[in-house]
């Protein structure tokens, strides 16, 4: 995930000019209703199969939809909640809170499965308020970690290539 | 070549959230574009709502939301409990002997009804939107502003969507740095952007918003309910008594009734006329914003309203306001938050955040319930700030805050001094897990016969 290799101090230079952060704004088409835009972002173009982010967001729109949905159960929910004065929210837990649990278990699923070997972060839009699903870059923030161990390593073993090679030349 | 490494593991730049942020060891020489060196920080845990932008108060370590001014949410609870134990206490023990026992009870069940639908209003969260992080802010603003132009003050932003064929504009807010929602509206009393916004209630002391507003109605209704049925079992009291002794010795009798009968008389047509008004509301799916802005005013010979949001059925648009699935609170107000607090006496540079005046005032205002954390430079602009009011300090974060924004359309997140500029640093957050119960000491202050838990996250 995280792999141990030198860069030349050209390539760390230019590795700046590639946005770290990705975001998929909400798309509002159906209301209030919350929904991500499902377009694919120029920036992710090299990085991840078209199809498989439309299918990601396709799924995570699904998922809200259902936790928004407005059938029996949530009519149900909302009646025994009404006749209880609300209280019963204090002790139980909402359909939708259920749903984004499974949210959250999907997108941990994907980051394992998809994204994490590409060196890239799906978070939860829970944790932006719902605003917006962004995609991280990990690889790059580690690279910029290592930089100076990378310097140390090279360095170290420019020298020992060097005191390993001054005996040999005094035998010659 | 030596500037663009040490740029590079500049610190202040890494946005991913579970890398905390280091201190660069101070072997570096600090470059011209790195002002704000910290020498020295420390990472302390703090909740969310320790650090919450917005004017809100909180209790029980975050359980309770309510907004800055409370209002006459004290006079409202205190007619209500004076007027109800006026009744049970006088009126009630007449009535139980001369006519029936069910009158304490339905009393009593409206009373409850009221109470604590009242509490759930004011103290839970009506569905306040957390403000853009910075690098959201970035973002939007390099989709929107791509010229580069930089002016003290950008035009007012808007963005237009189609719902269900209705073309609705989107504004900006340059306080939370986002394109509101639809029907979503900042408070300027709480200072934050509410979702599906109605009103802000000084009755009930805070907004009622998308997760409040059955809360609000259900409180409303039987309040109508339990003021009528109130003023309707006085009269009959008095009724009764001046059928016995006549009207004069009736009144001497019970002095309580007639202290009933005038808080009843004077609420009781506001009250219910508030009902009727919230009762069309809900048939039509609006909110009062949108209904006193006149949004979606309805044409004539047209069958259907302009709302978009309108299922166009009364009963459907009951069962979506009212029995709706329950929103979650997306502030996360007990969730944990690493806070960088920084001892550096190091200048601080023109850009400030919006959060930090705002933080600061909070802070100091509510000293009793949150604990000092900011230290050094932070500390100086917060004793600065306090001479300002409120609103003029936000005033000027946010027009030094659009001042820079626009400078900055291509650093989407490698744009050091959107970091560098606030001296807290958001490093790591934590969503706080929701247990099924859990006991609280203001639970166990108000409770007499059962548990709360208001509205944790």
């Amino acid at each position: 995930f995280f792999p141990l290799q030198t860069h030349s101090l050209q390539d760390m230079r230019q590795q700046p000019s590639i946005a770290a952060k990705v975001f998929i704004q909400r798309d509002y088409a159906s209301g209030t209703m919350c929904q991500f835009q499902t377009k694919f972002p120029p920036e992710l173009e090299n990085r991840i199969d078209k199809q498989q982010f439309e299918e990601t967001v396709r799924t995570l729109n699904n998922l809200y939809m259902e936790a928004e949905k407005l059938g029996g159960q949530s009519y149900l929910e909302g009646c025994l909640a009404c006749l209880t004065a609300y209280t019963i929210f204090l002790c139980m837990e909402t359909h939708y809170e259920k749903v984004l649990k499974k949210i959250a278990k999907y997108i941990q699923e994907q980051n394992d499965k998809i994204y994490a070997p590409r060196g890239l972060l799906l978070t939860d839009p829970i944790e932006r308020g719902l605003r917006v699903v962004s995609f991280l870059e990990k690889e790059m923030h580690c690279q910029k970690k290592l930089t100076p161990y990378f310097l140390v390593l090279f360095l170290g073993c420019f020298l020992l290539q060097f005191l390993v090679s001054k005996p040999a030349r005094k035998h010659c | 070549m030596r500037d663009c490494e040490y740029q590079q593991i500049d610190p202040q730049t890494l946005t991913v959230p579970s890398v905390p942020a280091v201190a660069v060891p101070s072997v570096t020489s600090p470059t011209s574009s790195d002002v704000l060196h910290p020498q020295k920080s420390t990472h302390k845990l703090r909740r969310k709502w320790e650090v919450f932008p917005g004017r809100n108060r909180f209790y029980c370590d975050g359980r309770i939301i309510l907004a800055r001014q409370s209002g006459v949410l004290p006079l409202t609870l205190g007619l209500i409990l004076l007027t109800s134990g006026l009744f049970f206490i006088f009126d009630c023990p007449f009535l139980v002997e001369h006519l029936t026992r069910t009158i304490p009870a339905i009393g009593g069940i409206l009373f409850f009804f009221v109470v604590i639908s009242l509490l759930q209003t004011s103290f839970s969260d009506p569905g306040i939107l957390p403000r853009a992080t910075p690098d959201e802010a970035a973002d939007v603003e390099k989709h929107i502003d791509n010229s580069g132009s930089s002016t003290y003050r950008p035009p007012p932003r808007t963005k237009e969507v189609v719902i269900n064929d209705q073309v609705v504009k989107l504004k900006y807010c340059f306080t939370c740095k986002m394109f509101r929602p639809p029907r979503t509206s900042h408070c300027s009393l709480c200072d934050n952007c509410v979702e599906r916004f109605d009103h802000h209630c000084p009755w009930v002391g805070n907004c009622v918003g998308r997760r409040n507003y059955r809360f609000f109605y259900t409180f409303i209704l039987s309040l109508s309910f339990l003021t009528a049925f109130i003023f309707g079992c006085v009269i009959t009291h008095l009724t009764l008594r001046s059928q016995q002794h006549g009207l004069v010795r009736a009144l001497q009798d019970s002095p309580a009734s007639v202290v009933e009968l005038v808080i009843c008389f004077f609420s009781v047509w506001s009250i219910l006329g508030l009902s009727g008004f919230h009762t069309y509301l809900v048939a039509s799916n609006l909110t009062t914003n949108e209904d006193i802005k006149g949004s979606w005013s309805t044409k004539r010979g047209v069958e259907e309203s302009g709302n978009p949001y309108s299922y166009n059925s009364i009963i459907t648009n009951c069962c979506a306001v009212l029995c709706g699935p329950m929103p979650p609170s997306l502030i996360d107000r007990r969730g944990f938050v690493e806070v960088e607090t920084l001892a550096s006496q190091a200048e601080v540079p023109s850009m400030v955040t919006k959060n930090d005046p705002n933080m600061d005032t909070k802070v100091l205002s509510d000293s009793t319930t949150l604990p000092w954390f900011v230290v050094g430079q932070h500390t100086l602009r917060s004793v600065q700030a306090m001479p300002d009011t409120l609103t003029g300090c936000t005033e000027d974060a946010s027009r030094i805050q659009d001042f820079s924004s626009p400078r900055q359309p291509n650093m989407a997140s490698f744009s050091p001094s959107w970091k560098k500029t606030s001296n807290k640093t958001v490093t790591q957050m934590w969503r706080a897990q929701k247990g099924p119960f859990s006991l609280n000491s203001f639970g166990a202050l108000c409770s007499t016969t059962c548990t709360f838990k208001w509205d944790s996250t």
